[in-house]
Order: C-alpha cells, then sequence, then structure tokens
C-alpha cells in the first residue's frame, strides 16, 4: 500500500528550470493557466501546449509523467465536460435526442473546460516536479510574506506545510504496521460491505490519531527547546534571489501571453 | 505444530531504482515447544522474515509452510494462520484502540468468531498470563495505564488468540530494567507453562543467552548462523564481525584464555564463568 | 555555596509538579552540573528523571526551588531564549524532533529561530554536522536515516547553537545497540573535545558508567549520588531503586557472596579479568 503512493513528485534535476527562483516559478505558473483561460480557440491551446512542452524539454523531464499525472482526474475532467455538454446554453444543434438537443456551443465549451483542466494540471505538475516540497514553501511564505501586515498567517502556514510533509513518510510508515499488527490479530481490513469496512478501520485510525497527537505533542516541546518563537526575527538559511535564469522565464511567459491575446484578437 | 521454511526470497519494491532483496534463500524449520533467539543488526531481514511467519508479508519466492498449509496458496485461511502463529511488534502498546483493556484484548477472539462465554475466559487468561490483575483493570482506558501495562495488555492481545507460536519482536524496547525482567519473566513462564513455541527477536545477546535453546543469527537477508546459545556464542569473532554484541560471560571467557586460562570453550552464561572463577581460584596460583 | 562560574547548571531545593497532580515529580533536588562534566542522571520510569531534565530547559518552570543555566534563573521569563541556547536538549523519539525535510535545514532551525545571518548558519551548519560525522547526509530526507543517524541530527542542531550543557532525555532509548553507541561515542567526543558539559538522563548501566558522575532517583528525590564505582558497588540499593547494575559487577557481588576476595566496584570486563588474575596468583 505504501508505495501506491507517490509523494511530493519532486523529479531531482539540475536544468534551468530546477534552478528557477521558486517564487518566479510560482508567479509563472499562475500566469501561465491564466493565459490558458484565456485561450477560446483550437491554435490557442496548440500554442499552450507548445509552451509546455518546451518547458518540459528543458527541463528534462518525460512528458509522459506528465500525462499520468493528469490521468487520476480523469472522472473530474469527464465530469465537467458531461455537465458543460447538458447545462450550456447553444444556438447551432447537432442532434437532439429526446429532451437533449447538443449544440454546437455546448460542444466547444465542453472541449475547451476539459482541455484547461488537463492544461491546469499539467502546468501545476511542471511547478511540483521541477521544485522540492522546501523550495516550495520557501517560495510560498515569502510570496504570501507581504500579506502579514494584514495579519495573515504566512509564516504558520509555511511552517505547518513543512512539518506536514515531514511526517508524511513516518505516519504512512506507521500506518502500514499498525495495519499489520491488527491484522496479526484477525483484523479484515479487505471484505464486508462499506459499512463492515469503515468499522474495520476504527482499529486503525484510533492508534494513528493517539501516535499523530503524540508527536505532535513531542515536536511542539522539541520546537520550542530549539528556541521557536514563531515568524518574527527569524533568517532563513537560504535566501532567494532572482537571477538572469528568471528573467528569461518571465519574459518567455510575457511573450506567451502576447501570443494568446494577439491571436485570440485576429481569430476570436 | 511445525513452521516450514523452504527457499525463502524477498524483494522489496521490485523492478523500481529502490529495488532492496531484504530475504535470500532463506531455510528454516522451526519446532513444536522451541525457543528461538533471533538475532541481527537493523536491516538484517529479522522484521521481515518474522512478518513472514504469519502471511503478512508473501515470498517473493518460496514456500513458507504453518502446520503444512502453504501460506501462499489461495485456499488457505489466513485468518487461520494468524491464529496460531502469534506475532507481537515492536512497541505494541501502539496498537491499542479500544476504549477499555478488556475490549483491546478481546479484539482477536473477536475476530475468530468466537461466543461471549469464550472471549471472557480466553480475556482472563490472556491477563492473567501476563500478570494483570481483571478484576481491578479490565473496566480501565488503555491510555490511563503506564508504559509497561500497555506493552503487556498488547501482549495479551495476541495470547488471547490462543497461538501455539509466539513471535516477539524486541518485546523489552524502551523499557526500563524492571519492566524488561517483567516482560522477559513472563515469556519464559509463557513457554515454559504453556509450552508455546516462541521466536523472540532481540538485540540484547544477554537476554537471548538467558533464554533461548537455539539461536538464529540473520546478516544481509541470511541465516548465517543457526544453533544452540553454546555454539553460536563460541563464534565470537564472527559475530562482531556482522557488527553484533557478545553476552559479557563470552567476553570475558575470551579475555581469561587469552591470560592463559583454561576456560572451556562454549560458556555463554553468568553463572557458567562463575563457577569457572571459582574453580581458578580454588586452584589457587597455579596459572600465575 | 556553588559559584556558578564553575557550574553549568545549579539546582537548589527544586520541585515541580506536574498541573493537578497531586504529588511532586521533582521533590527537593539540591544538584549540580560542573564545567566539562560528564554526568549521568539514572531512574526507572516514573522516578522524575525527565522531568528534572525539563527544567533544565526551561521548558518547565519551578514550582519551588531554583535552577540557574549558566548563571541564569529559569523562572525569568525574558531569559528562556538564552538559556535553552546554553542548555540544548535532545530528546527521546528521533522521529518527533526533527522539523525539517531536509537535514541540513533542520540544523539550522534552531539558528533561524534565533535570527542568526545566513553566512553565519551555512558555516555552523557546516561545523555542526562535521562534529557529529554526517556532513555527507546534509541534503538527505530524515526518514531515510538510521535511528543513530537521526539522534546525531539532532545533536548536530543542538550543536549549532554553541550550548554550554547539551541535556540528551533518554535519546538512546529508541536505538539499536549499534545507535546507541553512535550516539555515545558522540556526546563523549564533544565532551572531550569541545569542553561541553553533558547531562544524560537513561536506564541504560552501560552508559552510566562511562559517566564522571551518576545521580540516581526515585520518587522525584536523588536517592543515590557518586562515581559510577560508589554507585554500582551498592548492588542491593541499585536493585531496589528498580534498576540493574552492569554485569561484571554483578558477577563480582556473586563472587563476594561466594566468599571470594574480589573488588566489589568491578565494573568492566577487563577489570574483571585482572580480578581474576590476581586471585590466581595471590593464595
Amino acid at each position: 500500500m505504501l508505495k501506491d503512493i507517490t509523494l511530493g513528485q519532486y523529479f531531482p534535476g539540475d536544468s534551468a528550470i530546477h534552478r528557477m527562483d521558486p517564487r518566479m516559478k510560482l508567479i509563472l505558473t499562475i500566469v501561465y493557466i491564466v493565459g490558458v483561460f484565456m485561450v477560446s480557440n483550437l491554435p490557442g491551446y496548440l500554442l499552450a501546449l507548445a509552451f509546455l512542452y518546451l518547458v518540459v524539454r528543458i527541463s528534462g523531464i518525460k512528458f509522459s509523467y506528465l500525462v499520468k499525472g493528469v490521468k487520476p482526474l480523469r472522472f473530474i475532467i469527464l465530469f465537467t465536460f458531461v455537465l458543460n455538454l447538458f447545462f450550456v446554453q447553444g444556438e447551432t444543434p447537432i442532434f437532439s435526442l429526446g429532451f437533449f438537443t447538443l449544440t454546437k456551443e455546448a460542444l466547444n465549451n465542453a472541449i475547451f473546460f476539459a482541455l484547461r483542466l488537463v492544461f491546469l494540471v499539467m502546468g501545476t505538475s511542471v511547478l511540483t516536479l521541477t521544485t522540492s516540497p522546501v523550495q516550495l514553501t520557501d517560495g510560498l511564505e515569502r510570496l504570501m510574506h507581504p500579506l502579514q501586515r494584514f495579519h495573515f498567517p504566512a509564516h504558520e502556514l509555511a511552517m505547518m506545510m513543512t512539518i506536514a510533509l515531514r511526517f508524511i513518510p513516518t505516519l504512512l510508515e506507521e500506518t502500514d504496521k499498525i495495519q499489520k499488527a491488527q491484522m496479526a490479530r484477525g483484523a479484515d481490513f479487505e471484505s464486508g460491505n462499506l459499512l463492515a469496512r469503515a468499522k474495520a478501520m476504527i482499529p486503525l485510525l484510533v492508534p494513528l490519531f493517539v501516535s499523530a497527537f503524540r508527536r505532535a505533542n513531542d515536536l511542539a516541546m522539541a520546537m520550542e527547546a530549539r528556541c521557536y518563537r514563531g515568524g518574527d526575527h527569524r533568517t532563513r538559511l537560504r535566501e532567494l534571489r532572482y537571477t538572469r535564469l528568471d528573467v528569461f522565464g518571465a519574459l518567455a511567459t510575457a511573450a506567451f501571453i502576447a501570443v494568446v491575446m494577439l491571436e485570440g484578437r485576429l481569430l476570436g | 505444530m511445525s513452521i516450514v521454511i523452504e527457499h525463502l526470497n524477498y524483494v522489496y519494491m521490485t523492478g523500481g531504482p529502490y529495488e532492496t532483496k531484504a530475504l535470500s534463500d532463506v531455510n528454516l524449520t522451526i519446532h513444536d515447544g522451541e525457543f528461538i533467539g533471533l538475532i541481527g543488526h537493523t536491516g538484517s531481514g529479522k522484521s521481515t522474515l518474522v512478518q513472514h511467519l504469519n502471511g503478512l508479508i508473501m515470498p517473493t519466492s518460496g514456500r513458507v509452510l504453518v502446520d503444512g498449509m502453504d501460506l501462499a496458496d489461495k485456499g488457505t485461511d489466513r485468518r487461520a494462520v494468524r491464529q496460531r502463529v502469534g506475532l507481537v511488534f515492536q512497541y505494541p502498546e501502539n496498537q491499542l484502540f479500544e476504549e477499555t483493556v478488556e475490549k483491546d484484548i478481546a479484539f482477536g477472539p473477536k475476530n475468530l468468531g468466537l461466543d461471549d462465554a469464550e472471549i471472557d475466559r480466553r480475556v482472563k487468561d490472556a491477563m492473567r498470563r501476563v500478570a494483570l490483575d481483571y478484576d481491578r483493570l479490565h473496566e480501565r482506558s488503555v491510555f490511563e495505564l503506564s508504559g509497561g501495562q500497555m506493552r503487556r495488555v498488547a501482549i495479551a492481545g495476541v495470547l488471547a488468540m490462543e497461538p501455539q507460536v509466539l513471535v516477539l519482536d524486541e518485546p523489552c524496547a524502551g523499557l526500563d530494567p524492571r519492566g524488561r525482567e517483567e516482560i522477559l519473566g513472563l515469556i519464559k513462564k509463557l513457554h515454559e507453562e504453556a509450552g508455546t513455541t516462541i521466536v523472540m527477536v532481540s538485540h540484547s545477546m544477554d537476554d537471548v543467552a538467558s533464554l533461548a535453546d537455539r539461536v538464529i543469527v540473520m546478516n544481509h537477508g541470511e541465516v548465517v548462523m543457526d544453533g544452540t546459545p553454546r555454539d553460536v556464542f563460541a563464534c565470537g569473532e564472527e559475530l562482531r564481525g556482522m557488527g553484533l554484541d557478545v553476552p559479557q560471560a563470552v567476553l570475558l571467557a575470551g579475555k581469561l584464555r587469552e591470560r592463559g586460562f583454561d576456560i572451556p570453550e562454549g560458556i555463554y552464561r553468568i553463572e557458567e564463568i562463575k563457577t569457572e572463577i571459582e574453580k581458578i581460584a580454588a586452584k589457587g596460583g597455579r596459572h600465575a | 555555596m556553588a559559584k556558578p562560574e564553575e557550574n553549568r547548571i545549579i539546582a537548589s531545593s527544586l520541585s515541580y509538579a506536574y498541573p493537578d497532580a497531586g504529588k511532586n515529580a521533582v521533590d527537593g533536588v539540591t544538584m549540580r552540573v560542573r564545567n566539562g562534566e560528564f554526568l549521568a542522571i539514572l531512574g526507572h520510569n516514573g522516578s522524575g528523571k525527565s522531568t528534572l531534565a525539563k527544567l533544565f530547559n526551561a521548558l518547565y518552570v519551578p514550582t519551588n526551588g531554583t535552577v540557574w543555566v549558566c548563571g541564569l534563573d529559569t523562572r525569568d521569563d525574558d531569559l528562556v531564549f538564552d538559556i535553552r541556547q546554553h542548555a540544548g536538549m535532545v530528546f527521546q523519539n528521533p522521529d518527533n524532533q526533527i522539523v525539517a525535510t531536509v537535514v541540513e535545514e533542520d540544523v539550522a532551525f534552531g539558528l533561524e529561530n534565533n535570527g542568526v545571518e545566513p553566512k553565519e548558519i551555512r558555516v555552523r551548519i557546516d561545523e555542526a554536522l562535521a562534529a557529529v560525522n554526517m556532513t555527507k547526509y546534509a541534503k538527505k530526507a530524515p526518514h531515510m536515516l538510521s535511528g543513530g543517524q537521526k539522534q546525531r541530527v539532532a545533536i548536530a542542531g543542538v550543536l549549532a547553537m554553541k550550548p554550554d550543557v547539551i541535556i540528551l532525555d533518554e535519546s538512546t532509548a529508541m536505538l539499536d545497540p549499534s545507535g546507541r553507541a553512535e550516539v555515545m561515542n558522540t556526546v563523549h567526543r564533544l565532551n572531550k573535545e569541545e569542553g561541553i558539559s553533558v547531562v544524560i538522563i537513561t536506564h541504560y548501566m552501560g552508559e552510566a558508567a562511562t559517566a564522571d558522575y551518576v545521580i540516581v532517583m526515585d520518587e522525584g528525590k536523588i536517592a543515590l549520588s557518586g562515581t559510577p564505582r560508589e554507585v554500582f558497588t551498592k548492588v542491593d540499593t541499585v536493585r531496589a531503586l528498580g534498576l540493574d547494575v552492569p554485569p561484571m559487577t554483578d558477577l563480582a557481588h556473586m563472587l563476594r557472596a561466594d566468599g571470594l576476595d574480589v573488588r566489589a566496584d568491578v565494573l568492566t570486563v577487563d577489570e574483571m579479568v585482572e580480578e581474576v588474575c590476581r586471585l590466581s596468583s595471590s593464595i
């Protein structure tokens, strides 16, 4: 069961994309996704795909990896597709069956929405595949830092993310162990109806929660002992600096957005 | 009832970049009534091996037969196997979950589908075996107990399955000397009085030396030694080469031999070396 | 009166009761940790030894009495972070005290909290990891390490803060023998080479036997104290306190009970060998 879960799907590497500042990568990912949402015709999507492909090539990650990332979400994508098919009001019917009339607009909308989701997932995958969880939390914390003036808990959120990332492998291992220990006492996690299965989870979940609370307690004390006192006056080991790579990245993305907008105006 | 292991291999994460061979051609027969001490440093494959004994892990290749039943066989009733071979994990108190001591111990027997009277009998019997007072403790919450008591409740939970073979993975880990003594005492009694076959994984050579009648040493996923404590502990150098300790009595016997004293081979218990020293003292200065 | 400049930690009539607890977990303890001393605090579970350790680090504030850490009173709220920098603490469970997802980031944690400049943090991390022989694991994820390695990372995290005392609160209890040896060798080396005082809380007699001084706790009080030799010689008292004595001390005790003239304060195998040689030649 352990090996079925791929954690923080970071793909270690030393490409230009890997070396970019996480803050810039975060911003550019958002910009890219906004760009994709502005697209509303096929050439635009081809352009978005080409841009993504280029980035992935530079990063040295296999494109199939990105496609794999979309797989778990295929049902959600299909769902939105169907939803759009049914509920978008259109004027150009293609065919009708009883109450249902499929229109060209609905079909277009459905396809585009599905494509947007696919690009959303693939775009963020590029970010998480090329940025380690540590850098990601670092980048997030620093991007959100100005919000702290409005009492937004940027540091606390980042700290929580770090701790969660740190403890996920530990708790997974623990889950595996408790599950086996209960199986050794004849517990059955696999058969029975939904209710029986839910009930069978109790011997697993209770010890897991007890353990998580104990760990939280221990960790809080250990953090205190190491002078932890929140985010104020805290320095960081790693300072983030924008480099020429980030400028390139920003320009490339800006170019992409410009072309998308121009193209939209020309063809749309 | 015996457990037979034939050409057992186990590979973690087959095919991936982290593929590791955890067990390599293990052949063992565990006989009825034995007390086996299973030793080896962390990562030597001990834990993987013991989880094969009741089908929690399935062999990559090779066979494990419990009482003649092949664990890999689809037709084999795993629960029946797990009833016969009880497994107490390291830090077993971490698996407690019920509201009361009694309910937690009853979890195993309930899973076996026994009736209430039988469950009740088994809970009482298991508590007696781990020296927990039924009347005083059965309604207490498991989370109110001391660390040592929690561990004994967890062991009782496995004993209530009434296994013929009891496998314990470092039952004394993290306990203070008094707690260790209590746990070792009850394991010893279980072996002597109930005739339960014991397989005890331990890092403490002194514990193994004082209890086991057979010692199995694992290294890099292989069984490298298998014999009486006398034979195994006679190979002090090899054991230390594998990063293992030897019992203090063995160490002392070795050093005395180096000084020219005539100490018989195969001594591994403190009482034995004491007898030898007394012999030396009685003989007087002959060796000086 | 004990002078602060000669002592890293001074506890005077120290008591602590947990909220809602009927009795004191630590009850009127007076003791000190000298400069450069290696001190072992022994006791069975629930004897108050871990509570005592947490009083040394201002994690708990005394109910009664006082603790001075390098001359600083732990009751003073303003001194808390200074005290924690002077007296670093390593805990029992290796999995529950590492905060970051990368080894070197974790070592940096305390320094970041104290607002140390990034350049200085870098230097101190490298020094600390080198001191515990973990340099080549700097970029690794903590969950890939063994228990002994995790504890060495925790020690490095404390060491980076340049402490005067390191307190190990049962830090070897969950380790295998090789992990225990790793941790003990590390703290012994830091004690000898860097002159850092060490307090180990433990119930392993073998570890206590390597200390300069041993304190045995029972019911929150100091039941016995002295050099390891002085303490372990009292085999029956130590046993009554729910502890073991080293196997060789036990053997000496048994031999003496049988009327043989061996020293009662034998601790190691080598010392026992000498005793046997003496026995065989003296008669």
